[in-house]
């Protein structure tokens, strides 16, 4: 069976640097990437079950990576050769038991709640942060049974989404798809769960403007997310939700998606200014950046050095800036966040979550899920490939908001019955 | 040889192509037979000695005032007011004509020993000035006298140390204006009449206001009923300003009205063929035409703007008269439309224009797209007696660039105004109940008014309630030439040619319909019948 399997080549790691300079995605044919046939991964242990996707998608982590423009930081927590892919909607193969103890029956839909935490390391006791449900927050990513990998798709051990083969996965992975959600729908569960958890860890206080630079998928989903989650009392209200959007389509679907106004970048800080009646410092034919006051919060969904600079010249004193999109080695001017008193808050993954009303934490894939389904989040999903034409789909996501264009993934139907459990 | 009137032409086979302003460009265009070209008057004569007439008119004063030497005494405190760089247009060629009635006003004053006299730049919500700006209008002697000492200022509508409310009229407008004015002896104000809109009461109830009191004319309902601007008894800005002037005066504010009209001998001779009828070219006019058209379209925009904004026009002074405001305003605003007026035998149901590089509000700044609109809708649109040009849901066709393109620094809320405010909508009345406080009031946009030299933050929505007739009164406002995308955020529509155009206009106005061109600057005013 087919699958895009990762190398650790240095030569085609730095061809792929060299190449992907020209466009995001560009370097697909001759990265360290390369359509492969393989056989399923071996099941590593119990709690372990085979999956075979139906759609996974094309994250921006990915495209980091394969550019060959992913940190150094990551070296260590990730093991080779591996099959990318980790935004997943698949079946069961067999019989299965899911995160919440359900019975899965095989041919389940289900989606891949990718962290591999100390439950599918077989590490017992868990670390601290597993133990309190923030599997993102693992410490064991790099140990227990499974070679290192912070995620599946970056395991050598669990395979990857990319793949007609298919993965495995441990049950504490496994989240089943309700009728409701379509494939595509469930493929952007995982982002969207990145999203749901931002907002929640964001400490989004009644009546703060809310400011989010990028509208790509995590952009988008952020937007869709939080506004979701005002809107049904699980987080509070913020008094406006401003998104940056560079391409008109994002700024369409940033609105559908709740967005207070959306609008291209360059305009932002001049909203924020506006709507926080602050001033500017400098002139304004000098191109004034640094916001006197701003915004209360500002989600950097992009991660470049350009979008954390403008970040912090838009949130006000003793702000927050949330990191959500993946971030590399930036230059990065720090005196505004030393004076202003701003605080630089990391977001990664899920796990689980507190909400309002609710007794206990809830998991994040399910407040996901539920915001999947609200927002009908599959209209995402902008285009579809085999995974043969895979040089095409890397080069359609890198170049998704020029395209008009937000997801992209790759299609794993082809040949296949009909998945227990999808809409009719 | 008495100048020419105002001429309109009924385009025939032998008709040349007629001149269409367009930004700093211009181009020609070959109208349909039978459209009509709306040409101004020849520059009436200007003043053999200007001087003479200024000292005349302040020694012979027009209503119930006293001669200005008469009103002048030691230990009085004299105010001096001016209008500011938005008129003339484009600037004149030094002297300035406020240089030239402040030098005669100030020696009357040297003469009766008043030592206690500031001068005032009616700046309403405008920007300040710039040095050389005011150094143009006073001439540097005035300058040089006045500004090291603090005693040039420059009116600030957002200074509340600096204002005073002298109470409301009986319609419940406030009336607040600068203090140093309200409590002088005497304000003496030396108006730059371009057109008939411009002084009367207005210039105290408006160049010296705040906007506590501005807002209650410059709101759509009143720019809506102003019918138009031009014609004072037909506009309801200046029956409100009325009433602000008369309570003005009942508070004991003691005014002398000095108004002056310029010809409209516009533009200097190397761009004569400007303000000739294209039949009436000479050879050199056509030259100069085809070299500077070719020579603009080559130079890149800023280039061209610098070109254009150093323009020192040859206005000449036709009439000054000073005294009662009333009295003044009369008798000015028959001089305005004696240089202007044009009679049109009925409306039209497409009117076109081309606009050009200037506008009371860009002097050496960017026609931005809200001053687009504005000067067609508001000023172009508005210049008419009776009855508009174009009948009502006609088509107004603009030729302009319409370059979605801001000075940051003369207009920081038009940038925010354009990006946000029309993006949600291009409603006068909505926009001044969701937006206008919050623009007027923005702390950044005041503390640039204040000490830089931006307009205030409510000034773009003004600029848009000047186009509020207007935008009431057409069918379709299409913009020949100008930038798409910035032409729909107007919410106008795009064409590429003039033919284009036309063809959409024939949408809303049918095949056959009827054109006027509206062949301005220089200035015209129509008396439609």
């Amino acid at each position: 069976m087919r699958a895009l399997v990762f190398e650790r080549n240095l030569a085609r790691f730095a061809a792929a640097r060299l190449v992907s300079s020209l466009g995001s995605g560009r370097a697909a044919g001759i990265g360290p990437l390369r359509l492969a046939d393989c056989d399923p991964p071996e099941l590593p242990g119990p709690g372990w079950h085979p999956v075979r996707p139906l759609l996974s998608g094309i994250c921006g982590s990915d495209l980091t990576t394969l550019n060959g423009r992913s940190s150094r930081y990551f070296e260590d927590l990730v093991s080779f050769p591996f099959v990318p892919g980790h935004e997943v909607v698949g079946t069961v193969e067999a019989l299965a038991t899911s995160a919440e103890g359900a019975v899965l029956d095989p041919g389940t839909r289900v989606v891949l709640e990718p962290v591999l935490g100390c439950a599918a390391r077989g590490i017992d006791p868990p670390c601290e942060a597993c133990a309190a449900g923030h599997t993102g927050d693992c410490e064991h990513v790099a140990h227990g049974h499974l070679r290192p990998g912070l995620q599946t798709g970056f395991c050598a051990d669990t395979g990857g989404g990319w793949s007609a083969a298919g993965l495995v996965a441990h049950e504490s992975q496994l989240h089943a798809v309700p009728h409701s959600l379509s494939d595509e729908d469930a493929v952007t569960v995982e982002p969207v769960a990145c999203a749901v958890h931002a907002v929640l860890h964001a400490g989004l206080r009644e009546s703060e403007m809310v400011a989010v630079i990028g509208a790509g998928t995590v952009g988008l989903t952020l937007t869709g997310a939080l506004a979701h989650l005002a809107g049904t009392g699980r987080c509070p209200e913020p008094s406006a939700l401003l998104v940056a959007a560079r391409h008109p389509h994002q700024q369409q679907v940033a609105t559908e998606l709740g967005a207070t106004s959306a609008l291209p970048t360059r305009q932002l800080a001049r909203l924020v200014r506006r709507r926080s009646r602050s001033l500017a410092v400098g002139s304004p034919s000098q191109g004034s950046r640094q916001l006197t006051g701003g915004a209360d919060l500002v989600f950097d969904c992009v991660g470049s050095a350009e979008s954390l600079q403008e970040a912090l010249a838009i949130v006000r004193p003793r702000g927050r800036v949330v990191l959500v999109g993946m971030p590399g080695r930036v230059h990065l001017d720090l005196a505004s966040l030393w004076h202003r008193e701003v605080s630089l808050i990391g977001a990664y993954a899920y796990g689980s979550e507190r909400v309002p009303g609710a007794p206990a934490p809830v998991r994040t894939f399910d407040l996901a899920m539920e915001v999947a389904g609200a927002l009908r989040t599959g209209r995402l999903v902008s285009a579809t490939y085999p995974l043969e034409r895979f040089e095409e789909a890397l080069a359609h996501a890198g170049a998704a908001g020029r395209r008009g264009a937000v997801k992209i993934a790759f299609d794993l139907r082809r040949d296949r019955t009909p998945a227990k459990g999808s809409p009719s | 040889m008495s100048p020419r009137p105002g001429f309109v032409l009924e385009v025939d086979r032998s008709t040349p192509p007629t001149l269409f302003w367009n930004g700093e460009q211009f181009a020609l265009e070959r109208l349909p037979e039978g459209s009509r070209v709306v040409y101004a008057p020849e520059p009436v004569d200007a003043m053999a000695d200007p001087v003479s007439a200024i000292r005349h008119a302040l020694t012979h004063p027009l209503g119930d005032s006293e001669p200005l030497p008469a009103l002048l005494r030691p230990g009085m405190r004299l105010t001096i007011c001016f209008d500011d760089v938005s008129l003339p247009l484009p600037p004149m060629q030094a002297p300035d004509v406020r240089q030239m009635v402040i030098e005669e006003v100030l020696d009357m004053a040297a003469a009766a020993g008043v030592d206690d006299v500031v001068l005032v730049a009616a700046l309403a919500l405008h920007r300040r000035m710039t040095e050389p700006e005011l150094r143009h209008a006073l001439g540097n002697r005035v300058y040089e006298a006045f500004a090291p000492h603090g005693l040039l200022t420059q009116h600030d509508a957002e200074d509340p140390a600096n204002l005073v409310h002298l109470g409301q009229t009986e319609q419940g407008e406030d009336v607040e204006i600068n203090k140093r004015a309200a409590t002088s002896d005497l304000v003496v104000y030396v108006n730059i009449n371009l057109v008939a809109m411009d002084g009367g009461h207005k210039s105290v109830a408006t160049g010296l206001a705040s906007y506590r009191s501005l807002r209650h004319h410059h709101n759509p309902q009143t720019m809506r009923h102003s019918r138009s601007f031009m014609d004072a008894p037909a506009s309801e800005l200046h029956t409100a300003n009325w009433r602000m002037g008369r309570l003005i005066a009942a508070s004991g504010v003691k005014v002398f009205q000095i108004e002056t009209t310029l010809n409209n001998d516009t533009f200097p001779d190397s761009f004569a063929f400007l303000q000739k009828r294209e039949w009436e070219w000479s050879l050199r006019d056509r030259a100069t035409y085809a070299a500077s058209s070719a020579a603009l379209a080559r130079t890149p925009s800023p280039m061209a703007r610098r070109i254009f904004h150093s323009i020192r026009s040859p206005h000449a002074l036709s009439s000054v008269q000073a005294g009662e405001v009333e009295a003044v305003h009369e008798v000015t605003t028959a001089n305005v439309w004696a240089q202007q007026g044009v009679e049109v035998n009925g409306q039209t149901d497409i009117l076109t224009m081309g606009l050009p590089y200037i506008c009371p509000y860009n002097v050496d700044s960017i026609m931005n797209p809200i001053l687009v609109a504005c000067l067609g809708l508001g000023y172009f649109f508005n210049l008419y007696r009776g009855k508009p040009l174009v009948r009502e849901g006609g088509v107004l066709i603009l030729r302009h660039p319409t370059p979605w393109d801001f000075h940051p620094g003369h207009h920081p809320s038009y940038i925010d105004f354009f990006e946000q405010v029309l993006a949600e909508t291009v409603d006068p009345v909505v926009m001044h109940k969701q937006f206008e406080e919050s623009f007027a009031t923005d702390p950044w946009y005041i503390h640039l008014y204040r000490t830089a030299h931006a307009y205030h933050g409510v000034h773009p929505f003004y600029m848009w309630y000047w186009c509020a007739h207007a935008l009431e009164h057409l069918g379709r406002v299409i913009v020949v030439g100008g930038d798409p995308k910035a032409v729909r955020r107007l919410g106008f529509s795009p064409a590429s040619t003039m033919a284009d155009a036309l063809e959409i206009a024939g949408d809303v106005v049918g095949t056959s319909p009827s054109l006027t061109h509206l062949h301005a600057p220089p200035i015209l005013m129509a008396d439609v019948r």
